[in-house]
């Protein structure tokens, strides 16, 4: 059971952790083939991925749209910076609320673990105004929050 | 430090996906019980036990407005920052379980001979 790891550097970055049980090449390929991105980039169960554009090349472009029923649905686009197959990838992304939020430069690295991967994700910590619409249109959407003040008073997120 | 008692409480209010949407909720700002209810389709008794619950837990205060009253995150009981780290965790927890059923499948497709 791996489990993820999400701290935040500082009041500017966020950086995820999360071992997968395969090598780097399979991880990383799933991070950039978009028939493989539409079936597990989507989060909260009830989304689907009915647009995944993924150049998967420097330059390349990013969009994805996400769906959750009867036209309720957002997107985001974004271009790749750097590909070091199979150890990293460097991107831009902005997400559509509609109005675009600031960009946000997100470096994903894998790792070989024994006989899988680690992989860090370090991207930006969005601004407040920016966090409050994500979360409000998060609930729009009927994402479900929160154990913060749980996950708090048992020490998840020590820093704070 | 919170007594054992007050701490079981906060975990059963939190145990219910209603009162942490109404949390979710509160965490953009004051509300009316009626403004909370909306995107539930819970009957209105059921609704406000919720905010019962929620309310003797220590987690929202409320005030008498008219005939209204008007809820709120009672002070500390969780900030924007962790309302957001914390959308985004659950997000990510449920990508990575589904990459981690498809990189099984990848895995078993490439032993079969």
């Amino acid at each position: 059971m791996s489990k993820l790891a999400l701290t935040t550097e500082g009041d500017t970055h966020i950086v995820v952790t999360r071992r997968f049980e395969a090598p780097p090449e399979a991880v990383y390929r799933a991070h950039l083939d978009p028939e493989l991105l539409q079936q597990w980039c989507l989060g909260p169960d009830g989304w689907t991925m009915p647009v995944c554009i993924n150049e998967g090349k420097p330059g390349g472009k990013i969009r994805y749209e996400w769906s959750h029923g009867s036209g309720r649905g957002f997107f985001l686009t974004g271009e790749i910076i750097e590909l070091d197959p199979p150890h990293r990838i460097v991107h831009v992304e902005r997400m559509h609320m509609p109005e675009p939020t600031p960009d946000n430069r997100v470096v994903t690295t894998f790792v070989a673990d024994g006989t899988g991967t680690l992989m860090t994700m370090r991207m930006s910590l969005p601004d407040r105004e920016t966090r409050k619409a994500m979360l409000s249109s998060g609930m729009e959407r009927g994402m479900e929050s929160s154990y913060a003040r749980l996950e708090r008073l048992s020490g998840w997120r020590s820093a704070s | 430090m919170p007594s054992s008692q007050s701490l079981d409480r906060t975990f059963a209010a939190l145990a219910d996906p209603t009162r942490r949407g109404i949390l979710a909720r509160l965490a953009l700002g004051e509300a009316t019980v009626n403004e909370l209810a909306r995107p539930f389709s819970i009957s209105q008794p059921a609704f406000s036990r919720h905010i019962r619950v929620l309310s003797e837990a220590g987690l929202i205060v409320q005030r008498a407005e008219g005939t209204t009253r008007p809820c709120r995150l009672a002070p500390g009981a969780l900030s924007e920052l962790d309302q957001f780290l914390q959308m985004l965790r659950e997000a990510l927890t449920r990508n990575y379980q589904r990459l981690d059923q498809l990189l099984t499948k990848q895995t078993k497709r490439r032993d079969v001979p």
